[in-house]
């Protein structure tokens, strides 16, 4: 039989480098998956060593200790302590970075004392000569038990030492290091070394620190643990004295094998700092980047994207052409690949967004951002973390609110979840842009500004207020139990990775096709039925329409187009449309806008091609779709349907309304309760409702 | 008067003395906030908070509520 793979994983603090080694080590190998029950990525991959064995990697998320303080942090405990898991490590590998060694060895040591083996590898140690560090690496390694690795996964430098190591896991010694008990409460420790032998003794103190039971443990020793249960105060006072001899510990270590001469030390940080968050420069350079983002996510995408829709229309009529007639196929020409295409559209945004987010992120540039904004946010009930949601949020609210994991507190963490679909997201930009055209004069106003460009940009500016000022509001009213502290690690700059870079990318974008795409494909098809079948009208749609139509010389292609509006009027949907058209006549809409509303709950940028069946045009281009929406006339004043008022009162409503079932799925998801998006739902939907009307009235 | 770390200057250092919070956060220590070792104030925010500091080799930023909570031994009129 053939021995099972070595599962090997990677802990260390965050900004160390540990996922370029991950990087390195595995390559296109990876994949993203979830621990079972929780929402935390878990990222592992394959290694091949050198003797051409193959190894199992988990990059573990990033932690300064092994006391977690967040759902990612409590992933490290759990994996080292569950070792009746069958993916409990056979060797830990601790990544450090060769300049907050000693914060580093903090984590380090806590690996240590649970008697996993456990090897250290300090990275970047090409910038020991610059930094003027030395380390006296024997010394260090007779000090902490341990094999110590200097690699450099920039430059690619070491990674063929640290597979070595890990080729020889059986030979790394797993006493502990630091004797926990001597100065903190030695019989208390004594106590619990002969009560719980089955154990180490730090991981027993673990498994008693922890509000619930951890990992597989017997109904023995869980009852022992629960004799060892100390009050909060005396707990805080015990891992508190932990913290301060851990670390007396560690600086004694130090002391002997560590050595930093400062002249040589070139100071970047500073220099950097000093510019990047002056109180002038610091916005200004946060601004430009923010609007050469925009440009970008506009501009770059808008090819890739013409070019995706193309495609997409072409492999659609392509299929309606050699794909013989029936159910399935309709189903298939209509429904999936039109379903796909909307889903695929977005990856080039999506794509140049996270590419801006990763590179600032890697640079050591976002924590500068946060340091910025911190109190401007804190204003309106969110963090400094909040912002980078915020503006991922403006390409798709759904990877926008994955990006909220890193905010500590709870409640700061659910404004954000909570108000980031306001801002103006890629799907509601066609939307406004068609409305925008039928309504607004393409005129200039001083000669320079285009009308219907500063429309839109109101409508940008309406989307960040109304994210900003109901936070405000929901800052007071909100009663959410929370008692995380800010804190935020200021990270040395450096120059991105390509290789961390891509992968970032690579994976946020698939979690958002996999994720969002999902629902979007599933609400595509259920609302591809609702509109080919219908009433009994529906079925003999062609019959009625080619009947009333004799005599009054009407073209082919326009009788074709005359029967597809005229079935959609008796689908299912159509029938749908009539019935909201009550509720939705005092915004100013009929139930041919009431269908497109409804569709637009798969996906705003829906309500276009939904129009363009409505206005009964045959193909998607805007020009036709406008000329006939601008035609559209309303029965009962005579005047055009789409005129100031009901079109300000759409462009209010899609502004509001959260019409998304991905961003409902995924905030489901993040606050594993349905409370939350159907509060957002409903709130939200409220709002809009109110909104459009005091518009359509105002106005009319 | 009792000196925290929200009285420094840009570019002063001092000791920590203690850490009184009326429950301290364990994170706070294990980044390397110990009673004994020195800390130095980096950069302060435009608007006053958060405040950007340097301690026992870690940089990281906190909030002027958390650095009124870490309280110093005594000034060291030493510009960096």
């Amino acid at each position: 039989m053939k021995s099972k793979k070595l599962n090997v994983v990677l802990v260390g603090n965050p900004n160390t480098g540990k996922t370029s080694i991950f990087n390195q080590l595995t390559g296109l190998t990876q994949k993203v998956g979830n621990y079972p029950g929780i929402t935390v990525d878990k990222k592992q991959g394959t290694c091949k060593l050198l003797d051409g064995s193959l190894v199992t990697i988990t990059d573990l998320p990033g932690t300064y200790s092994i006391n977690p303080t967040s759902l990612d942090e409590s992933i490290v405990l759990e994996t080292l302590l569950d070792n009746e898991n069958k993916e409990y490590p056979d060797l830990v590998i601790v990544v450090a970075e060769v300049e907050n060694l000693k914060r580093n060895l903090l984590l380090f040591t806590q690996v240590k004392d649970l008697r996993v083996p456990a090897i250290l590898v300090v990275n970047m140690a090409d910038q020991m000569c610059r930094k003027g560090i030395s380390i006296d690496l024997e010394g260090l390694e007779a000090i902490l038990k341990t094999k110590i690795v200097l690699v450099s996964a920039r430059k690619k430098e070491g990674i063929a030492d640290v597979k070595n190591a890990i080729s020889n896991y059986k030979e790394y010694d797993v006493s502990s290091l630091f004797k926990i008990s001597e100065k903190i409460d030695q019989a208390y420790f004594d106590e619990i070394k002969s009560s719980l032998k089955e154990f180490s003794l730090y991981k027993s103190w673990l498994l008693i620190t922890q509000q619930n039971h951890v990992g597989f443990i017997s109904e023995d020793s869980k009852r022992t643990i629960d004799t060892f249960k100390l009050d909060r105060e005396k707990l805080k006072k015990y891992q508190h004295k932990e913290t301060i001899y851990r670390y007396k510990y560690i600086n004694d270590i130090l002391k002997k094998v560590y050595f930093v001469d400062r002249s040589k030390g070139f100071d970047l940080r500073s220099k950097l700092d000093k510019v990047l968050t002056h109180k002038v420069f610091g916005y200004v350079i946060f601004i430009a980047i923010l609007l050469l983002m925009f440009q970008s996510v506009f501009d770059w995408a808008s090819a890739p994207m013409d070019f995706i829709d193309e495609f997409f229309s072409d492999l659609s009529v392509w299929s309606k052409e050699s794909l013989p007639e029936g159910m399935l196929f309709d189903l298939i020409t209509e429904g999936i690949i039109p379903g796909i295409g909307g889903i695929v559209i977005f990856i080039p945004q999506i794509a140049i967004l996270f590419l801006f987010v990763a590179v600032l992120e890697e640079t050591g540039y976002m924590s500068r951002v946060v340091f910025l904004m911190d109190k401007i946010m804190r204003r309106f009930g969110m963090s400094g973390k909040s912002v980078i949601p915020l503006i991922s949020g403006t390409a798709c609210a759904i990877p926008a609110i994955m990006a909220t994991r890193n905010i500590g507190d709870w409640k700061d963490r659910l404004i954000t979840i909570l108000v980031t679909p306001f801002t103006t997201c890629s799907a509601r930009l066609p939307v406004y842009a068609i409305i925008i055209a039928l309504i607004i004069p393409d005129e200039r106003v001083l000669g320079i500004f285009s009308m219907q460009g500063f429309v839109l940009m109101a409508l940008y500016v309406l989307g960040f207020a109304s994210a900003i000022i109901s936070a405000y509001i929901l800052n007071k009213v909100l009663k959410v139990e929370s008692k995380n502290f800010f804190i935020i690690e200021m990270p040395n700059y450096k120059l991105p990775s390509l290789k961390n870079v891509f992968f970032d990318v690579l994976e946020k974008t698939k979690a958002f096709v996999l994720g969002a795409g999902k629902i979007i494909l599933a609400i595509s098809i259920v609302l591809w039925f609702l509109a080919s079948n219908g009433t009994d009208d529906f079925t003999n749609a062609e019959k009625i329409v080619t009947e009333n139509s004799v005599g009054k010389n009407i073209s082919e292609e326009d009788l074709e187009s005359e029967i597809a509006s005229f079935k959609l009027e008796n689908s299912y949907i159509g029938v749908m449309g009539k019935m909201i058209e009550p509720a939705i006549a005092p915004l100013g809409y009929d139930w041919k806008i009431g269908i497109a509303l409804i569709s637009s709950f798969a996906a705003r940028e829906v309500f276009v091609g939904t129009l363009s069946t409505i206005y009964s045009v045959g193909s998607d281009n805007e020009g036709t779709i406008k000329q006939r929406m601008a035609a559209e006339i309303n029965p009962v004043t005579k005047e055009k349907r789409f005129n100031l008022p009901a079109g300000m009162s759409l462009l209010v409503f899609y502004a509001f309304a959260l019409q998304c079932m991905g961003t409902l799925a995924i905030v489901k998801r993040e606050t594993r309760s349905w409370k939350w998006p159907i509060f957002q739902l409903v709130g939200m939907g409220v709002l809009a409702y109110v909104s459009a009307l005091i518009t359509f009235l105002i106005l009319k | 008067m009792i000196h925290t770390v929200a009285d420094l200057h840009k570019g002063e250092k001092g000791i920590i003395d203690k850490l009184s919070f009326e429950e301290i956060p364990l994170a706070l220590m294990e980044m390397g906030c110990i009673p004994g070792k020195e800390v130095t104030l980096m950069q302060i925010s435009p608007l006053n908070d958060p405040l950007y500091i340097r301690v026992n080799g870690s940089h990281f930023a906190i909030r002027r509520e958390t650095a009124e909570g870490i309280t110093l031994v005594k000034r060291l009129c030493d510009e960096i």
